[in-house]
């Protein structure tokens, strides 16, 4: 190749480079804007907001959005932020720890019907919602759980057992299994090897599932409408359309309501990027 | 799954009973049997009486479902929500795939990549009904920023609240979700380009092939699974979209934004008396496309 030839594949390089950066940026660009819009209406007053989140003649910064949102006549957020802790912390850690049991069981014993319970159970993780959600609703009628944070723990708990078994079967496989074996012949129970020694082994599994579980349970908007209807148990998902209204929207107190309700996932997923990521790409789905 | 490794001899089925059994309770409650009844819920009319497939008939019948005539005519939506998750996936499913691939290669260039991601993924950590009022922010009349772009570039007399009408508002919530589930595809993409060896871009490089070349010859093949995973996960949830036409207009105006997992809830929930077979035949329609498309995933990566 000659020395010419050289400079001119170097500046195409250059000029590439430029224009990878250029539409990177520009694309990101429409992804940032709503999230910069929805902050800036929330610390403005409406006026300022309809003449333009954007336009800054006049910029007068208040609270009283969030303030609002905060104790709001039908649907303050107060209440229903703790509604949603209540609900999602259970939700949260019951599934995991008894998908973490039947996980350890399809990766290390040998029982009849094991193959096909495991594949059923994988299989029932593309069942959707709505297939499900109309015999949910008579069960927990019929129980009493109607109306009430047990039954929707139970449902959001079930409904995370496929895809947390599947993920868990997958991490204990590749475990190595001598410790495990050497822990039998020294008779430690198989609960005891599970707990001590298993589990501890799966922490960065574990954090995957926290993650995900948390940020599903909580944005969930499907299973809290049909099962939970009073006004003072409603989650922090039915208050946002409530808080919305259906004729004028206070955009004010809205952004703000918006911003209270996604700002814990957003932490939790700060917190917990690496295995969020991770239990992701590795497919986690849920119905 | 053979040769594994085991820690029990396999006679004994205590043991692994007893750990399998909080999961196989909670699933059969909660999972299997409600799926079983739904369908079986689906064969009766409104006195419990069996009537095979007439749920199913009623429908297809129904313009909230089923109205291909407007489309024929040229006319605007309503077509019915199974025809609008039909649009839906037309229009979603290439966007979404074509930015995620798009930001998964540029973003691994770029300087700053790494927060641009985690901006972009911010879409899919959100609460669906929260991005809801993040697009009717974005489409409002005076609020919102497209109509304020629209008036700097001089198309003020178009401003409007996009989501009010029935002639812009499925196309806007269409591309107001490519907005949220773009992450997704970027995120999978990304992870799939980490496991792509170094060494045959370097391999490349050196033979003098062009970035484009790389591009359609390594690339794109070397991502055929990941582009098994996106493609599938976004058909699912094109079909189950429910969170997002719920809190911007509950399906309307006039059922110019109605989509299948709505109809069959307003159906069920919101009608009086309830009509729980009909939307019991809604959901078994929507699950069978669902598990179409599942299989067809699971078919593709046996396979590959």
């Amino acid at each position: 190749m000659s020395r010419l030839n050289i400079v001119a594949r170097l500046k195409k390089a250059k000029r590439f480079t430029i224009l990878t950066h250029v539409i990177a940026w520009a694309v990101s660009l429409i992804w940032i804007i709503p999230f910069l819009g929805v902050v800036m209406a929330s610390i403005r007053p409406l006026p300022e907001i309809l003449n333009g989140w954007w336009n800054f003649e006049a910029f007068n910064p208040t609270l009283r959005g969030f303030f609002e949102a905060w104790n709001h006549p039908t649907a303050p957020l107060s209440r229903a932020l703790l509604n949603s802790l209540i609900v999602t912390i259970p939700s949260t850690f019951i599934p995991i720890l008894v998908a973490a049991l039947g996980a350890y069981s399809f990766a290390r014993f040998k029982f009849p019907t094991r193959d096909f319970l495991f594949l059923t159970i994988v299989l029932l993780q593309t069942i959707p919602q709505q297939m499900a959600i109309i015999p949910i609703f008579n069960i927990m009628i019929n129980l009493g759980l109607w109306n009430n944070y047990i039954g929707l723990i139970l449902v959001h708990s079930a409904f995370a057992l496929p895809w947390q078994i599947l993920f868990l079967r997958n991490f204990f496989s590749v475990l190595p299994v001598e410790v495990e074996e050497a822990a039998r012949i020294d008779g430690a129970s198989y609960f005891k090897i599970f707990y001590k020694i298993v589990l501890p082994l799966t922490l960065p599994a574990l954090a995957s599932l926290t993650a995900l579980q948390f940020v599903w349970v909580w944005n969930d908007f499907f299973f809290a409408i049909i099962l939970i209807s009073s006004p003072e148990l409603k989650l922090a998902t039915q208050a946002v359309p409530v808080i919305k209204g259906r004729l004028f929207i206070d955009w004010n107190v809205l952004s703000a309501a918006s911003i209270i309700v996604m700002i814990i996932p957003i932490a939790i997923y700060v917190a917990l990027q690496r295995y969020y990521v991770k239990g992701i790409a590795a497919g986690a789905v849920k119905g | 799954m053979k040769g594994e490794p085991t820690i029990m001899s396999p006679r004994q089925i205590t043991t692994p009973l007893l750990f399998l059994t909080p999961a196989l309770l909670l699933l059969t409650i909660f999972v299997l049997f409600p799926v079983a009844n739904t369908i079986y819920i689906s064969l009766l009319n409104q006195e419990g009486e069996f009537v095979g497939l007439d749920n199913y008939a009623e429908v297809f019948g129904r313009r909230d479902f089923w109205n291909p005539q407007n489309l024929m005519e040229g006319k605007s939506p309503p077509y019915g929500a199974s025809i609008h998750n039909g649009i839906w996936i037309l229009i979603h499913l290439p966007l979404s795939v074509f930015f995620g691939l798009l930001l998964a290669v540029l973003l691994r260039e770029v300087k700053g990549g790494a927060i641009i991601k985690s901006a972009v993924f911010l879409g899919m950590v959100i609460p669906m009904i929260v991005g809801g009022i993040l697009l009717r922010f974005i489409y409002d009349k005076e609020a919102g920023i497209l109509n304020g772009l629209l008036r700097v570039v001089g198309l003020g007399h178009l401003a409007r609240t996009w989501t009010a009408f029935p002639q812009t508002i499925l196309l806007a919530l269409i591309l107001g979700s490519v907005w949220i589930w773009t992450g997704f595809c970027m995120i999978v993409y990304s992870a799939g380009l980490e496991g792509i060896p170094v060494d045959l871009f370097e391999a490349a490089k050196i033979d003098g092939a062009s970035r484009w070349r790389i591009f359609w010859r390594i690339t794109v093949p070397m991502l055929r699974p990941a582009t098994i995973v996106v493609v599938t996960m976004t058909l699912l949830w094109e079909l189950k979209i429910f969170d997002i036409v719920w809190v911007i207009q509950r399906g309307g105006p006039g059922g110019a934004s109605n989509v299948m997992a709505l109809d069959m809830f307003l159906d069920a929930f919101f009608s009086i008396p309830p009509n729980f077979g009909t939307a019991s035949a809604i959901a078994t329609i929507l699950t069978i496309m669902t598990f179409g498309f599942a299989a067809y995933m699971v078919n593709r990566m046996v396979k590959s």
